[in-house]
């Protein structure tokens, strides 16, 4: 199945889907040094954003997440690209300094968690997990 | 978006990689919010400036966007730090946390940024005109620039404020543009407003309840900068009010600038006879109080001067700062010298919320700011007194709130 995204940062990734139905942030919910959610009840916790195709609604929380997520890629530990159903600021700023694909404007209903996710540019090649 | 010429080789790359960086910032946002050109912005105000708040990601990343040769264009001022930069010593602040944060200061430097830290760059020398399209964070200097100076700025980030002093430029939508700065709230004050923290506490009562909406002010029948700059910080904090008007003393309160001549269709009304919530929300039972902070936004000039007189003659028990901007400090002159001499801390660069309270020993503050009082709890771990200057200052000499 393909999608077609808006483009916020340019680019191609693959990975594996890793989706929140919820809003997530960067700041204060991530580990910064391991890629690990750390929010307390977040349907994601637990889970690592490394290397991860990680797909949630849209961004929330401090406008620092956007370092914070300058601070995964550099460490290593940020997820391969990011698509949201819509990209707001924080997301959208940390995804262009860290030089991370990002893409909005997509019906993330239809990729579910452990799919395989190819992106490029404003593409979505969705394999069945 | 539309491009010009300069804007597209600014994307390309070849002005250099921090400016490709900056414009691909305000690409994205314009893209978000549907904009359809960049336009110019004549000054910046960034915050992310307190080491406290941008931790090691923060600093990393402004140290590597002044080494890609990042530069503004137009005139940039930034926000408190988490320390005085001249007399650090003073507040007790741990050399390791001022070693980050002068490196946070000479990072901005670098790119070209003057380092005066003040929340409000309007009293400090940033004073755009009415009318004047500018980028600035710092919620408190939003509202302020948008509504009592009737300049015009969206509610910037850091970065996005920082993307446009590196490239001169915004996307216009918003509050850059006329139909998005009329009223959509209507606010009838019913009882009196005399004190500064009286404005605070009705800030803080209309910001939770009008989100990002655009208040419109009855029945407030007189309003001096200082008590309009805590109105607009409190309301921020809150809430996330970027612009408010007030019938008869804000420079755009103009009722009915749609062409009914109507507050929308179906104006929803708050009407406030009295400000108990916010000063029942903003107050804990403390009754020592370790840390007495005045200053929040930074005090004006005027300000220091009523502090100066309360305390003539007195000597204080309790820890006592009055934050403010450098440039005030230094225009102040014997009056700093005066306030001092009471054992008070007369403190320029830095604030009770941003510099490492929490690290000094303090655990319970009071103030007579909507807004510190909003945010000591959650961000500082201290229990807070809010009330009129007198109250503080008294708290000071005493070391007890009555």
């Amino acid at each position: 199945m393909e999608l077609k995204g808006r483009i916020i940062r340019a680019g191609k990734a693959e990975g594996e889907a890793l989706k929140s139905d919820s809003p997530l942030s960067f700041f204060g919910c991530i580990d910064p040094e391991t890629g690990t959610i750390t929010e307390e009840g977040h349907e994601l916790q637990g889970n690592s954003v490394k290397d991860k195709i990680l797909i949630f609604p849209h961004g929330k929380g401090s406008t620092v997440g956007s370092y914070s997520l300058y601070r995964l890629k550099k460490n290593n530990c940020a997820p391969a690209a990011i698509v949201n159903q819509e990209c707001e600021p924080i997301v959208a700023v940390g995804a262009i300094i860290s030089d991370i694909p990002c893409l909005d404007r997509v019906d993330i209903s239809k990729i579910s968690n452990g799919d395989k996710v190819i992106i490029d540019n404003d593409s979505i090649i969705i394999e069945d997990g | 978006m539309e491009l010009t010429k300069e804007e597209q080789s600014m994307l390309d790359g070849e002005e250099g990689e921090g400016v490709q960086k900056a414009v691909e910032i305000l690409l994205a946002l314009g893209k978000i919010y549907d904009a359809g050109r960049f336009i110019p912005v004549s000054s910046a105000q960034v915050a992310g400036v307190s080491y406290k708040n941008l931790g090691d990601a923060g600093l990393e990343f402004l140290e590597d966007w002044a080494n890609k040769g990042a530069k503004v264009r137009i005139p940039t001022t930034l926000n408190p730090a988490g320390i005085d930069i001249e007399n650090w010593k003073k507040l007790g602040i741990s050399d390791e946390f001022a070693q980050k944060q002068i490196r946070v200061i000479e990072a901005y430097k670098s790119m070209g940024i003057q380092p005066s830290c003040t929340c409000t760059p309007y009293l400090a020398g940033n004073l755009p005109k009415q009318g004047e399209h500018v980028a600035w964070s710092e919620s408190s200097a939003v509202s302020y620039a948008n509504s009592v100076i009737g300049a015009r700025t969206n509610r910037e980030g850091g970065p996005s404020a920082l993307a446009a002093a590196i490239a001169g430029r915004t996307p216009e939508y918003g509050l850059h543009l006329d139909e998005d700065r009329e009223p959509n709230l209507l606010v009838e004050v019913k009882c009196e407003l005399n004190s500064i923290s009286d404005f605070g506490a009705l800030g803080y009562i209309i910001g939770k309840e009008a989100g990002n909406s655009i208040p419109y002010f009855k029945g407030i029948k007189q309003a001096d900068s200082d008590s309009l700059k805590s109105l607009g910080a409190a309301m921020a904090a809150s809430g996330a009010v970027a612009l408010y008007h007030v019938e008869g003393i804000t420079p755009e309160a103009k009722l009915g600038t749609t062409s009914t001549g109507e507050l929308g269709t179906t104006p929803e009304t708050l009407t406030i006879e009295n400000l108990d919530d916010g000063y029942k929300s903003l107050n804990s039972d403390a009754q020592d109080i370790d840390l007495i902070a005045i200053g929040c936004p930074h005090a004006s000039l005027n300000e220091l001067k009523k502090i100066s007189n309360l305390l003539d003659g007195k000597k204080i028990k309790s820890e006592l700062w009055i934050t403010t901007s450098r440039k005030i400090m230094l225009a102040a002159g014997n009056e700093v010298a005066k306030i001092e001499s009471s054992g008070a801390k007369v403190v320029a660069d830095t604030c009770m919320i941003v510099a490492p309270v929490e690290e000094l020993g303090f655990k319970t503050m009071a103030t007579n700011a909507g807004k510190a009082a909003f945010y000591a709890p959650s961000h500082c771990n201290l229990n807070v007194r809010f009330g009129t200057l007198e109250q503080c200052i008294n708290a000071a000499i005493t070391g007890k709130w009555s």
